[in-house]
Order: C-alpha cells, then sequence, then structure tokens
C-alpha cells in the first residue's frame, strides 16, 4: 500500500446477497446474475476516504488473484471489511488452500482495495 | 387447471412444504407461501425434454451414456461431486458408484458445513428438531448466518415468529440475539445485535463458555465485543428456559473453521448444565443434510471418502473435492446436482477445464455448459418424486406436481452403472 488515499487494506468476506440468488434462478450465464456478482460493498466511510462513488470502478488484490468490479456502499460493514457476493468474481480472489479441512478462505483473507 | 397444495420446496435446507403450486398444461403458472427463492425455482422451472450433451452437441441419451462411462472408466483417480440438490435415493446410487470406480466422493458439504462435521465428530451433535424450536425456544442465538435473505422463511415458519405451545405470543415471547461482522438483514432485525471482528469468533466463543461457567475476564472486550456486553450475553443464555444457536458460514469459512464449531457445540455443552440448550447448522442447500446421512450410513463418512482401495477411506483435506482438483490429482469428474465451476476457487475451476467433466443436472450451469457430456434431468420434488432431510435431520417425502419427460437422476446413474460395467 503506498497512498492510503489511493488504497485500503481490508478482509475479503464472500457470501450470498438477495440479488445474487435472483441471478441464479435467471440462470448463470444470464446478464442479471453477472451484474449481481460483479460487484464489492465497502463502508461508506472507506468511500469516502478513497474519494469514490458508488459504481466506480476498483481493483480488489489478494494474494491468489485480483478482479475489477464497482463498488457500492454498504453502512453495515466495518470499515475494514469488504463483501464481494459469492460467484466467479469473488472465488477469483479466493486460493487454494483450505488448511487441510475442505474448505478454501471465502471469509478472511487480506484484501487490498485499489482506486482505478 | 390443478391446483397441487403442501408441495415441499427443495431450495433450501428449510424444506418448506405447505407450498400451493397452480398448474396448467404442464407448467407452474402460480406459486403460493414460497419465499423468493423458492419462487425463483417453481416460476423458472421448464421440464420439457432436453437433448443430452457431448462436446457441446446434442445427442441420444444412450450415446451420452457410452461416452460418460468410457471417461470413468478409463479415468485414473476419478472424482465424483455435488448430490446436495438431488434424492437421498439418487444419492445412495451415486455412492454406489463410486464403489463400483474406486473414485473419490465429495458433497458440497465440504464447502458448507464439512467443518460442522468435523466438529461434530470431536464434540458431538447437541441438536433439536425445527418442531421443538417451534413450540419451545425463547432464545435464538443467529451466529454468523443470514437467514433473512439465505432461509427467507426460516424465521416465520421455525424460529422467530411463529407461535408455539409454549410460546404464546411468538416474537413477543422469544429474544432474538445475531453474531455477526456485518450488520446483516437479520441483525437489523434482533433484539441484540453483536457486532464480532472478523475472524474472532473462536475468542469470543472461548470467553462466552468461561463466563457460562462463572469465571470473569480479565479483558476489557474480546473480538470487538465489550466484556459487559458478553457478560449480559451470558446471564440470557443461562436464564432462558430453552435456547438455540443457529450458525452458518460466517463460522466454518472463515479462520478456525470447525474449531469455531466446536466453540459452538462446547459452549452448548456447557449451557445445558444449566439450561436446555441446542446448536443447529443452517443448512443451504435443499438435500446436503441428505447427502451426509446417506454418505454416514453407506461409507461411514459424511463427506471427503475414497473408494481407491475398494474400501471407503476419509481424508478431510485430502480427498474433498477443492484439494482434489487444486492438486491436479483428479483426471475426471462428475458432477451431480451442483455448480462447482461457479463456486469453487478459480485454481479448482482451472483444473476443471483441463479434465473431462460429466454434469448431471436440471438446469444447464456454468459447470454443465463446460462439461464433457451432459445430461439434463428431472428436478427432484418437481418433477420426480424422493426423500429430502430438512436441515433438523427430519426426512420429508418430495412429490411429483409437474408430469415427467426427462430422465431421473435416478435412471442416468442407473444407466452409468451398467455403462461402467459392460465397458
Amino acid at each position: 500500500m503506498s497512498d492510503e488515499s489511493f488504497s485500503a487494506v481490508c478482509t475479503l468476506v464472500t457470501g450470498r446477497t438477495l440479488e445474487q440468488a435472483k441471478g441464479m434462478h435467471i440462470g448463470k450465464t444470464e446478464e442479471e446474475y453477472r451484474k449481481a456478482v460483479d460487484k464489492a460493498f465497502l463502508s461508506p466511510e472507506v468511500l469516502s476516504k478513497l474519494s469514490l462513488n458508488e459504481g466506480d470502478e476498483v481493483m480488489l488484490k489478494t494474494r491468489c488473484g485480483k478482479v475489477r468490479v464497482r463498488v457500492y456502499a454498504d453502512a453495515g460493514l466495518p470499515e475494514d471489511v469488504v463483501f464481494v457476493p459469492m460467484g466467479p468474481t469473488a472465488n477469483a480472489l479466493v486460493g487454494s488452500d483450505t488448511e487441510g479441512s475442505g474448505m478454501p478462505s471465502f471469509k478472511g483473507l487480506q484484501v487490498e482495495v485499489v482506486r482505478s | 387447471m390443478t391446483v397441487e397444495r403442501n408441495v415441499v420446496c427443495t431450495f433450501c435446507g428449510c424444506l418448506c412444504d405447505d407450498i400451493n403450486l397452480t398448474i396448467e398444461d404442464d407448467r407452474i403458472v402460480k406459486v403460493e407461501k414460497a419465499c423468493g427463492n423458492g419462487r425463483g425455482l417453481f416460476e423458472g422451472y421448464n421440464p420439457d425434454p432436453i437433448m443430452p450433451k457431448v462436446m457441446g452437441r446434442d445427442t441420444t441419451f444412450q450415446e451420452a451414456v457410452k461416452e460418460a462411462s468410457r471417461i470413468l472408466r478409463s479415468a485414473r483417480y476419478p472424482l465424483i461431486y455435488g448430490l446436495s440438490s438431488t434424492s437421498s435415493e439418487a444419492q445412495r446410487m451415486t455412492v454406489q458408484l463410486a464403489e463400483l470406480i474406486g473414485a473419490s466422493i465429495d458433497s458440497t458439504s465440504s464447502v458448507c458445513h464439512g467443518p460442522t462435521g468435523l466438529a461434530m465428530q470431536a464434540v458431538g451433535e447437541p441438536t433439536c428438531t425445527l418442531g421443538e424450536i417451534k413450540n419451545r425456544a425463547d432464545l435464538l442465538v443467529f451466529w454468523g448466518c443470514n437467514p433473512l435473505v439465505t432461509h427467507s422463511r426460516h424465521f416465520a415458519r421455525y424460529s422467530a415468529m411463529p407461535k408455539g405451545r409454549f410460546i404464546p405470543e411468538g416474537r413477543r415471547d422469544r429474544k432474538v440475539v445475531v453474531v455477526d461482522v456485518r450488520r446483516s438483514e437479520t441483525a437489523k432485525s434482533a433484539d441484540m445485535y453483536l457486532q464480532i471482528k472478523q475472524g474472532c469468533d473462536f475468542e469470543v466463543l472461548l470467553a462466552l463458555k468461561a463466563l457460562i461457567m462463572g469465571r470473569t475476564l480479565d479483558a476489557v472486550e474480546v473480538g470487538g465485543i465489550p466484556a459487559e456486553v458478553l457478560q449480559q450475553l451470558a446471564v440470557e443464555m443461562k436464564s432462558c428456559r430453552y435456547g438455540v444457536i443457529f450458525f452458518g458460514m460466517g463460522l466454518t469459512m472463515t479462520n478456525g473453521r470447525d474449531l469455531n464449531v466446536r466453540g459452538v457445540l462446547s459452549l452448548v455443552r456447557e449451557l445445558n448444565d444449566h439450561t436446555r440448550f441446542s446448536a443447529l447448522p443452517m443448512r443451504g442447500h435443499g438435500n446436503v443434510t441428505g447427502a451426509d446421512q446417506v454418505m454416514s450410513w453407506l461409507c461411514g463418512y459424511p463427506f471427503a471418502v475414497n473408494y481407491s482401495r475398494g474400501y471407503p477411506r476419509y481424508g478431510p483435506g485430502e480427498y474433498t473435492a477443492v484439494d482434489l482438483l487444486c492438486s491436479g490429482e483428479a483426471d475426471c469428474m462428475l458432477v451431480i446436482a451442483s455448480d462447482p465451476a461457479a463456486h469453487f476457487p478459480a485454481p479448482a475451476v482451472k483444473h476443471m477445464e483441463t479434465i473431462p467433466v460429466i454434469a448431471i443436472d436440471p438446469a444447464e450451469s456454468l459447470t454443465a455448459a463446460g462439461a464433457s457430456v451432459y445430461f439434463p434431468t428431472a428436478m427432484y420434488g418437481i418433477d420426480c418424486e424422493g426423500t429430502a432431510y430438512r436441515m433438523d435431520g427430519v426426512a420429508l417425502r418430495l412429490k411429483a406436481p409437474l408430469k415427467r419427460k426427462r430422465p431421473s437422476d435416478e435412471e442416468v446413474l442407473q444407466a452409468l452403472i451398467e455403462g461402467v460395467k459392460s465397458c
């Protein structure tokens, strides 16, 4: 992290959303599904710190991968958490290590949010 | 036009069995009582026959069986995965196929409540039915789960809202507590919300257990929660008549995994010295509980089983699907009623793209779209009968309100068993 006004280091949490479920029923090859999962949520405070508006594009980077997504505000999130709906976009950030359990780290990886 | 009453919805582990469907010309034209997800399941379903595909091209059922059997028979390390959105009868047949070809077999449990299974094997399962909760529970703790989004009718039918035999006033007689990193939709409707720091569940559960045991905390906060708030929750837990902890992926997908769930189960065991308390995992897929049950009867283990030596061996972290794909060991994959291409980490999906994949699914999922062989099948609980297990382990019989025009999962699996034997 070089410049705090351009990036923030947070923790990645992936999970279900109503929009993602709705898109899934329409079909995972359809545009609605892609729109529902190609996004990330940040606290309004982090959006403000990075001078981001809702709908702006950012790069999310973990040690396992990086993706470009549009960001939206979620006032229910703590400042150090980025929420990404479960799906192919979130999965590009998740690694292969299951710590001997079979379960990858869908929640808890360090993620850097970089303003484009 | 006919109306089929009390149909079971198989979208999630709630298995709501009070859905009314209006049927006209072999299509569901009206869905009553279901949540948004349930409506999506029934309204979007088209039962019309679809041709199987081999390498993306339409083919006959016999040709698809022949090619799939050849792939399975020639594989040196086949992986069978999925099972959670099909009937227990099909699950049983899948285990039979795994044993026949010496495959590893794993269900979606491994990327949902697999760590819960590990914790239950270590601590035990302090469980109960949703009926008991409806009639008796006066304290509900939702930990790392968001049922208002994932299990939309859970509150209304089973937990927070219903009036029960010993809960005459319904919601007014119950206290709802939510522990979560996010102030989720469920957290907003709770009486008490504890915003926990990401990755601190184990510490908080341990601190709560200490408080229940009468110890004092030498800390002002644990995991972002003030000590006095934890003390208040400990008092609520000890003084309730019947408490339940519902827990979800917030515990199993994060640092600690099975240790977090061991924390829940140990806490509940401790609470039973003071009052009646249970713990219940919020199971996602409609019959993922059935997958655990059937695998346990037949293999002795709920998931992550390997048959390469002719007898079942258990190995979470070794025989689990993500590990077998990321290590590059699996050289073919049979996917039944699930979509790992959409839900597995990128390295696992990348390996799937390099090996032959056989998909059995009513919908053309991302996995089915990229499969070498794809069998479109009937949907359990819509045009195919069967058995499914609710999240509390109660088995329900599924009706088939629509006439079946496609093969069932069982029929495809039976054909594959015969095909592999004759290869």
